[in-house]
């Protein structure tokens, strides 16, 4: 069963595609984020909100989102299972479906320790790989956990999840993929890619294992705003590996943003050599503006219809 | 004993301030797991007592001290065999774990017990002076998937599938002190040549076992007396 999701769409039809990812801010006023969105209406086929990242508490995800179809914009809705257990994560879920979200990235979600709320109760009730699990179920069986049928069947959904060539253990990285595709991700963004070369050995044993033709992989591209920036992603961001010569290419260059952004477009250019990689999911959080000056050196403009 | 409850003492200060309004106090040391863990057995009630004592003639207030060790509060018989020597006091400051406190509470009804612990977590130590939390007493061990290293205690977002993309180098995103328990159960599970066991979607689990599910109660039949009350 087809959804109506662009990015399906997009990807089905065997475009290169490219999401853009959106941040809600710690207040309900919503009006920058939504000029960001209108920014990149043309450069995206649909936009990651996300989920109170790094565990700080913003307007939620699936808030954002309805303002997001209100502009006639496609969302992917982030879920983590940081801070809901499964009866509101399936309720969370309906209640997006109901408005006409399509696309639904399954997350575990950072530590409840680096947010702002220290002291909260980690719920992990699920875990991703059972979230996306939960959602495939309700999907294709119309149930829920623990089996009990629904009223009505789910209409279809597209479903995502992440995926880290940069964490460890690096030779179990991929089987992990094949464990999440398994579960019910048919499409897999990655961790931003700084170090491409262990991204390609990574892609290496994705493609042995067959896994590039039983989901769609974006490679994650995050453009480097500042050295200050860089060096924070290096030491204080969970998960990502910042090498050195990138952060002294950037000290070197006379426009270090204009370097920031020339080496995204890079990394785009070489991902799309990549055997396997089905499009990129660009994360400029807090430099939104860029993304279609990215979009449109990468030769990834205009954006296909479909 | 190795595995033990954990405990730590809690500040004297937050002692005096729980004190405050009383004059007789009995600090109750107890024998078995704080005593291995080194925050509640003898030796603890006989130095909490000293420093309590100093810091009241330092504050100029009245205060009886004695201190006892019960070999475990959590159990009637021996709190029993003690309840004659508890009389005098006004309260009692437990260095027992929470289990401990409570069964003195039960027990005795007509005191006042008073928790002087933070109970931390079931674990073992790791070496001298280092303990490590190792079962949440979930009710439903899952230990033979993992061949002894347990995901719902000892990775920081009880995963059941894998690892989570903060693992790095080994180490989990919430400290680089914290050990990833999924990088260690991928490890031995290769060692054993086990590894095609992550392959498989483990399902939710079942959290009414565990506290999730309300207060938990075991009865024996077996062993009960046929006579209870």
């Amino acid at each position: 069963m087809k959804t109506e999701s662009r990015l399906e769409k997009v990807l089905n039809a065997g475009h290169f595609a490219v999401t853009g990812e959106l941040g809600p801010p710690k207040s309900s006023d919503i009006e920058t984020l939504k000029h960001h969105a209108e920014a990149m209406r043309n450069h995206v086929e649909s936009y990651n909100i996300t989920d109170n990242q790094t565990a700080i508490v913003r307007t939620s995800s699936i808030g954002v989102a309805a303002s997001l179809i209100q502009m006639g914009l496609e969302p992917n809705v982030q879920m983590t299972v940081r801070d809901r257990n499964r009866i509101c994560l399936q309720s969370d879920l309906l209640g997006a479906v109901s408005f006409g979200v399509k696309n639904f990235l399954c997350l575990q979600g950072d530590h409840a320790k680096f947010g702002n709320q220290p002291q909260s109760k980690n719920v992990n009730d699920l875990d991703s790989m059972q979230l996306l699990k939960t959602f495939k179920d309700m999907r294709d069986e119309g149930i829920f956990i623990g089996g009990e049928k629904m009223d009505h069947p789910l209409p279809s959904i597209f479903l995502g999840a992440v995926a880290n060539p940069f964490a460890d253990p690096f030779e179990y990285r991929p089987l992990r993929l094949a464990k999440k595709i398994a579960a019910g991700a048919q499409f897999i963004q990655t961790q931003c890619i700084f170090d491409i070369d262990r991204f390609e050995r990574w892609m290496a044993k994705v493609r042995e294992l067959g896994l590039h033709k039983k989901c769609y992989i974006m490679g994650g591209v995050t453009p480097i705003k500042s050295i200050g920036a860089a060096r924070y992603m290096q030491k204080n961001v969970s998960g990502m590996i910042v090498p050195e010569e990138l952060i002294t290419r950037i000290k070197g260059a006379e426009d270090k943003k204009k370097e920031g952004i020339k080496i995204a477009v890079e990394t785009i250019q070489r991902l799309r050599e990549i055997e396997g990689v089905a499009g990129v999911h660009v994360m400029a959080i807090a430099w939104e503006e860029v993304v279609p000056e990215i979009v449109e050196s990468a030769g990834l403009y205009p954006r296909p219809t479909v | 004993m190795r595995k033990m409850i954990v405990g730590e003492r809690k500040p004297l200060a937050e002692i005096a301030e729980m004190l405050e309004p009383f004059r007789k106090v009995c600090v109750l040391g107890c024998g078995t797991c704080v005593t291995v863990c080194l925050a509640g057995g003898e030796k603890e009630a006989s130095e909490t007592a000293a420093a309590l004592t100093l810091l009241a003639q330092k504050e100029g207030k009245d205060l009886e001290i004695s201190t006892h060790t019960l070999l475990r509060q959590c159990e009637y018989e021996y709190i029993d065999d003690y309840a004659e020597k508890l009389a005098e006091a006004d309260v009692i400051l437990s260095l027992a774990c929470g289990v401990g406190v409570q069964t003195m509470a039960t027990r005795l009804q007509d005191k006042i017990i008073l928790p002087g612990l933070n109970t931390q977590f079931m674990g073992y130590p790791l070496q001298q002076g280092v303990w490590a939390e190792n079962c949440l007493g979930c009710g439903d061990c899952v230990l033979d998937l993992t061949l002894g290293i347990c995901p719902i205690t000892r990775c920081s977002k009880s995963m059941l599938n894998g690892p989570c993309g903060g693992s790095q180098d080994g180490k989990c995103e919430v400290s680089k002190d914290v050990d990833c328990a999924w990088h260690m159960i991928y490890e031995r599970l290769v060692k054993m040549g086990m590894e095609s066991r992550m392959e498989t979607i483990q399902p939710p689990k079942d959290w009414s076992t565990s506290h999730h599910g309300g207060p938990r109660t075991i009865v024996r039949e077996d062993v009960r007396l046929e006579n209870r009350e």
